[in-house]
């Protein structure tokens, strides 16, 4: 168990930043650049790691906390998920909640640190992370309920165990399919992409995430960016599970089988990033709003 | 059991020898505590001593027209009993640096006199097993609550929230006057052996008599302005506990019957849904930190009786299952927010002792001055918010994994309470959203007034009873097993034999994992934090906040209370109806223009207020009608009754 503790974790670190890669390059071919390499994310790391900190006069202690926890978190909250057909290093019955509420223990930390700093632009954006969240999060459990429904047990290797190949086909299809979109808007949501938040953009009134670590300097903003990375594979991973429920019982194989799907992924990702706007902000609510019904629906088919 | 009536008895008599002494000598207060402390350890020893021997009942005879004088201990009682003690205990040492005799020598014997006599008097009622003894109990505990209420009675809105609590609290004793008088006055019966009939009556009874009390969503008019105009630690007693005693109610009531009604279940459910996502919509609303803290009261009770409502459905419908889950969580949250909801409410006291203001827009950057409070408050802020590791989300946890346990088993009769999830998940995330705020707008950024730039931290006095709490929710949080044996037992208490339940043993197996995941990310974030501050130490501290481009950013720019909820307060705005006033710009140069927004409790303000209004406007109009002066009408009035009387009997 300790090896596959160990290896959940280096496949983690290894991979993480590389998903941000290909969809900067996605988004590069569908403007018609270049764009940066693949492994930028890497080297940016490198060259933040480098770098020294430079620190407010308002901050305390807490905004430290902000990266720490959003380091810490996604370490924790791998070891419950399956990488595709690497079932999960830990399981137990409940783990599903702990999954959900790692992830809300770190956002805590980061709008708090975005507190912090005394400054208007990163309370907004702290606002805005808190109540977009808060608003996906009846999605996820309506999602789970729906995985739950179809698995033997309450933990999340149960619920993205080997019966999704089976439920694909039969009557669960419609809703496994229902929840595979509304996810996909819970990660768009949670990892601040497009529509809902664009990481590139030039102004800190439009900002939500990228203006709440506005202060962040050095390593310390290096954690964030590492956390944040870490936490879109590990989200990933649930969708592309749920997409490729497929084990073939080959170590090298299920991890090249994931390593595509997270590919996948990161060019959807990127496709609908260059292909949609970002949504006004009183928009983004009624969206997921919207989700939440879809996600009903989803629940509805299946205890039918 | 001894040991107990002991403790209790020298509990409520604690404030009694200050009474002797003079105004502003320290020997009262200090007697007071002593024998508080007495008392508590002498209660926690007869408790302890009870639970592990299984036989504690006192019953003598006694004067009083009906049934005996008994006093029984159970699991059920213990549950309540032992979060109750520590809360007066770390309530007790706080007041004395909080009200010392000193500072406030007219009304610190007098809250010192009720705060034990309530803590006996809430002590006595969770023990009482007898409907007499209970309801005197019962009035102790109000009257005594109006007085820790009411401790500021100069100020004219301490007088309307302690008026406003003795109407709630009489109309809610009435309910229970008469449920106890269909119970009959004897002694009570045991758990599981009642049956149905009547059984109706008797549950909405309690449901409103004991819901008045707990704050259930649209009975919880009172509890947000005595909550806020109470002394802190008498807040922390009474948010902490008192209103659990409602709670008690509910769960003793509810064991009693053999066989549940399945509605029963849903409108409990359906009123905790109510409660908790009502709760802290209005809390996040909030300009006032001990009014936001009593909202979310409101939020936590819906919580609890989410879980209660699951145990109940779980006995309706034969799922041994969810009796147990629904129950140990109901339970569980109850000790948890008796905990952290106390620890809350000390170190908001700990602010506003500094501070001088209950007011979020006086509060910012009170860490740098205040930096233990600020420690703990965020202790508690993280575990009223369920997260992980501290012992709200061990609550939480059991309730998501009862809700869970539908989708395994049941029919289709059980689905909808499938929908306690995604709210509890709404829940969860709006009370993140509204502790980031508190804590953000109290502690972080910079000082908003000059009383918040000249802050200081509070005595030791206050702070050790704020770290005994803070240590009993990392404790639940990190170890939760160690209090499987009591809940297991109450369970089994409140089921009676009516139905045989499966070990907690195998539910609550991945406890073990959760405590372990909590280890690991105490050990992370020490080791991450560690070493980011070893590194950083050399670095500049002395910079300006990036202002975006901007050169001169004020505390004023800051994120207020108010702006920070607002876009949520938005979305809910069909059940808070913020009033808002000001803040139009118009015009290429406009001139200086306020916006103030205020949301006042919904169903107080509007449905109550001016429905009471109305009704006293009709009976005025009424009697003006009727006792208008005239002799000779009056002379008809008695003619007429006289006829009617006459006629009426006849023979």
């Amino acid at each position: 168990m300790v090896a596959r503790l160990l290896l959940q974790l280096f496949i983690l670190l290894l991979f993480a930043p590389l998903p941000l890669g290909v969809i900067n390059k996605t988004k590069a071919l569908f403007a018609g650049r270049n764009g940066p390499p693949l492994l930028q994310p890497y080297y940016d790391l490198l060259r933040l790691w480098r770098k020294g900190f430079v620190f407010s006069r308002t901050t305390t202690w807490v905004f430290l906390a902000g990266p720490v926890v959003g380091l810490a978190v996604p370490l924790l909250a791998v070891q419950l998920i399956p990488f595709g057909g690497l079932s999960a290093p830990v399981s137990f019955e409940g783990d599903l909640i702990l999954f959900v509420y790692l992830f809300a223990l770190s956002r805590f930390f980061t709008a708090v640190a975005a507190l912090d700093t005394g400054s208007s632009f990163e309370g907004m954006g702290a606002v805005r992370e808190v109540t977009f969240s808060c608003l996906a999060e009846p999605t996820i459990f309506f999602a789970l309920l729906v995985l739950a429904r179809g698995a033997d047990g309450l933990s999340l290797g149960a619920l993205l165990g080997p019966h999704l190949a089976g439920q694909w086909q039969g009557e669960g299809g419609a809703a496994l399919g229902l929840i595979l979109v509304c996810l996909f808007v819970v990660l768009l949501v949670e990892n601040s992409r497009i529509p809902f938040d664009d990481p590139n953009t030039h102004l800190e009134l439009t900002m939500v995430h990228e203006v709440m670590v506005l202060d962040h300097s050095g390593p310390a903003f290096g954690m964030i960016l590492y956390g944040a990375a870490m936490k879109l594979m590990v989200l990933s991973a649930l969708l592309v599970r749920i997409a490729l429920p497929l084990q073939t019982g080959s170590l090298i194989l299920d991890l090249v089988l994931f390593l595509c799907g997270l590919f996948v992924l990161a060019v959807l990702i990127g496709v609908v990033e260059s292909t949609m706007a970002r949504l006004r902000l009183p928009r983004v609510p009624q969206v997921l709003v919207g989700t939440t019904l879809l996600s009903i629906f989803a629940l509805v088919l299946v205890l039918r | 059991m001894t040991w107990l009536a002991v403790g209790i008895l020298l509990i409520a008599v604690s404030g009694v020898p200050g009474l002797f002494t003079r105004r502003d000598a320290v020997a009262g207060e200090r007697s007071a505590v002593l024998l508080l402390l007495t008392g508590c350890v002498s209660s926690t020893v007869g408790v302890i001593l009870t639970l592990h021997t299984g036989a504690g009942r006192i019953d003598l005879a006694w004067a009083l027209p009906a049934g005996r004088l008994v006093l029984q201990l159970d699991a059920i009682s213990a549950a309540f009993i032992l979060p109750l003690l520590l809360v007066v205990v770390a309530g007790s040492i706080y007041g004395l640096g909080y009200w010392s005799q000193r500072q406030h020598p007219e009304s610190g014997r007098g809250l010192r006199l009720f705060y034990g006599l309530i803590s006996g008097a809430m002590l006595l009622l969770l023990c009482a097993r007898n409907s007499l003894l209970f309801l005197i109990a019962w009035e102790t505990m109000a009257l005594a609550g109006f007085f820790l209420i009411t401790t500021e009675d100069r100020l004219p809105e301490v007088r309307r929230a302690g008026y406003i609590y003795l109407i709630a609290t009489h109309t809610g004793t009435l309910a229970l006057i008469g449920l106890f008088a269909l119970l009959g006055g004897d002694v009570w019966p045991t758990a599981g052996s009642l049956g149905v009939a009547g059984s109706s009556a008797l549950f909405l009874l309690g449901l409103f008599g004991f819901g008045m009390k707990a704050g259930l969503m649209p009975l919880h008019i009172w509890l947000p302005g005595a909550h806020a105009a109470a002394p802190s630690h008498a807040s922390a007693l009474l948010s902490g506990v008192m209103i659990k005693t409602g709670i008690y109610g509910l769960v003793r009531l509810t064991s009693f019957f053999a066989e549940i009604p399945p509605w029963w279940g849903w409108t409990l459910l359906l009123l905790g849904v109510i409660s908790g996502i009502l709760g802290v919509a209005l809390a996040l609303a909030q300009h006032d930190i001990k009014r936001l803290l009593a909202y979310h009261s409101v939020e936590n009770i819906g919580i609890i009786a989410m879980g209660l409502g699951l145990a109940l459905l779980g006995r309706s419908y034969g799922q041994p299952a969810l009796v147990l889950l629904g129950l140990a969580s109901c339970l569980l949250h109850v000790a948890n927010h008796g905990l952290f909801k106390s620890l809350l409410f000390l170190s908001a006291g700990s602010v506003i002792h500094s501070v001088g203001s209950r007011d979020f827009s006086q509060f910012g950057g009170l860490l740098k001055s205040q930096r233990w409070t600020g420690l703990l408050f965020l202790g508690g802020a993280v575990a009223i918010c369920g997260l992980p590791p501290f012992n709200g989300f061990i609550s939480e946890w059991l309730l998501y994994l009862g809700g869970f346990q539908i989708l395994q088993k049941s029919g289709s009769a059980l689905y909808p309470a499938l929908l306690l999830l995604p709210a509890l998940a709404l829940i969860g995330g709006l009370a993140l959203a509204c502790f980031v705020k508190v804590f953000g707008v109290t502690f972080l950024g910079s000082p908003r007034s000059a009383a918040a730039s000249q802050a200081h931290e509070a005595p030791r006095r206050m702070l050790l009873p704020m770290a005994l709490l803070l240590v009993a929710c990392v404790w639940i949080g990190l170890v939760p097993t160690s209090l499987r044996p009591l809940l297991e037992a109450a369970v089994a208490d409140w089921t009676g034999s009516s139905l045989t339940l499966p070990a907690l043993a195998g539910s609550l197996a991945p406890l073990g994992w959760i405590s372990l995941a909590g280890w690991v990310l105490i050990a992370l974030l020490l080791l991450f934090g560690l070493w980011l501050r070893r590194c950083s130490t050399a670095s500049p501290h002395n910079v300006e906040t990036w202002g975006c481009g901007y050169r001169f950013p004020a505390p004023r720019m800051q994120y207020t209370a108010s702006s920070f909820a607002d876009s949520l307060v938005q979305l809910f705005r069909f059940g808070l109806w913020t009033d808002r006033h000001g803040g139009k710009v118009g015009g290429l140069f406009p001139p200086a223009t306020q916006f103030s927004s205020h949301t006042p409790d919904a169903v107080l303000e509007r449905l109550l207020a001016p429905a009471f209004a109305g009704l006293a406007w009709l009976f005025c109009w009424v009697r003006k009608l009727i006792q208008n002066g005239f002799c000779a009408l009056y002379l008809l009035y008695i003619a007429v009754t006289l006829i009617v009387l006459l006629t009426l009997f006849a023979r």
